[in-house]
């Protein structure tokens, strides 16, 4: 973790759901939760572009590109489609801004935190890092 | 030797066998999935076709990578990114070639086929599409009759199999006794392949 806020740009986060409701509703759930003064650029993913369950490349692409601030994004995704829409993306090389990666987490407790650590300034490491230890959390 | 052309003529074919057995590949992902393959790749497909005549690209690698950039955008569900990285990675393996022979036409769908399976992280008997495109692919050295015959058996001893990967595998022992969707929808491709292959010179379907 850096040392309070950083100077630079802050990492976005792209939530890549096969529900549009449930992108937005865990968008909401995360920006809320990371409270503060600054809160980090959220962009929600979910279901196809015509509203129905599934995934789209192109709502993914254009999230990216409204969250990047040039200190990379971070995009976390629920399953299936989502998963491998956001790798094919990735291994396209040209689809997503610099600096664009799936973070292997949990898609509600990661966003919440990925959401919350990338407000307080982290880098994209930090971010990623902090996602990816909500897999930790055992709730029982 | 396969142009351009060649492979513009192979997804329309796809196209079209897509159109026709939409109906049974959706059929087909009703008890394991989410009943939504044939319409999905049906999307795909048309999108494939009309980019494919609206772009006309001039190389064989430049039409598979326009393909797989479609099905990657268009399809909604995971065949889109699967079958999207497939054609793409085939595609970049051809490189700027304006003409390639068939031994390298099967060297890069193997490329492709690799690609498949590391996105996806299956293997070969998690009843998936690798069970019609591993066997499909291997066969293709020989002709492309017995790539077309090798994938459709392939689909065919998905039934017994147990889910690993995808929606099917949440359904544990009952995935058993379904014909996979997938590997069905990849039979295709090659039955698609092999008919487009007949008057094209050199080995035909049914050849060997």
């Amino acid at each position: 973790m850096t040392d309070g806020p950083l100077a630079g740009p802050l990492v976005g986060i792209v939530l890549v759901s096969h529900s549009g409701p449930v992108a937005e509703a865990v968008a909401a759930l995360a920006t809320g939760l990371a409270g503060g003064a600054t809160t980090a650029p959220v962009a929600a993913a979910g279901g196809t572009e015509d509203g129905g369950l599934g995934t789209s490349a192109e709502l993914i692409s254009a999230a990216a590109a409204r969250v990047d601030r040039g200190a990379g994004v971070a995009i976390l995704a629920d399953i299936g489609s989502a998963v491998l829409t956001v790798k094919a993306l990735i291994a396209e090389g040209d689809e997503l801004p610099d600096g664009a990666r799936l973070v292997d987490a949990p898609f509600v407790e990661g966003a919440v935190a990925a959401v919350v650590t990338a407000s307080a300034g982290a880098d994209l490491a930090a971010v990623e890092s902090a996602a990816r230890e909500a897999y930790d959390y055992r709730k029982v | 030797m396969l142009d351009a052309d060649f492979f513009r003529r192979w997804l329309t074919a796809a196209a079209a066998a897509v159109d026709r057995e939409a109906a049974r590949l959706t059929e087909l992902d009703s008890p394991i999935g989410d009943a939504d393959h044939g319409s999905n790749l049906q999307r795909g497909f048309t999108a494939v076709a009309a980019a494919l005549e609206k772009e006309a690209p001039t190389t064989p690698g430049a039409v598979l990578t326009l393909a797989g950039r479609q099905l990657i955008s268009t399809v909604g569900g995971a065949s889109g990114p699967l079958y999207g990285t497939l054609l793409r990675r085939t595609g970049k393996a051809l490189g700027d070639d304006a003409e390639v022979d068939e031994a390298s036409f099967a060297e890069a769908l193997r490329t492709g086929v690799d690609a498949v399976a590391a996105l996806g992280g299956a293997a070969p008997g998690d009843k998936t599409m690798l069970d019609a495109l591993v066997p499909g692919v291997d066969a293709l050295s020989t002709s492309f009759a017995a790539a077309r015959d090798a994938a459709r058996e392939g689909a065919l001893a998905t039934t017994p199999l147990l889910a690993r990967k995808g929606r099917a595998s949440y359904l544990g022992e009952r995935s058993i006794g379904h014909q996979d969707p997938g590997a069905t929808s990849s039979a295709l491709l090659f039955e698609a392949l092999a008919y487009t292959a007949v008057g094209t010179g050199g080995r035909a379907a049914g050849d060997d």
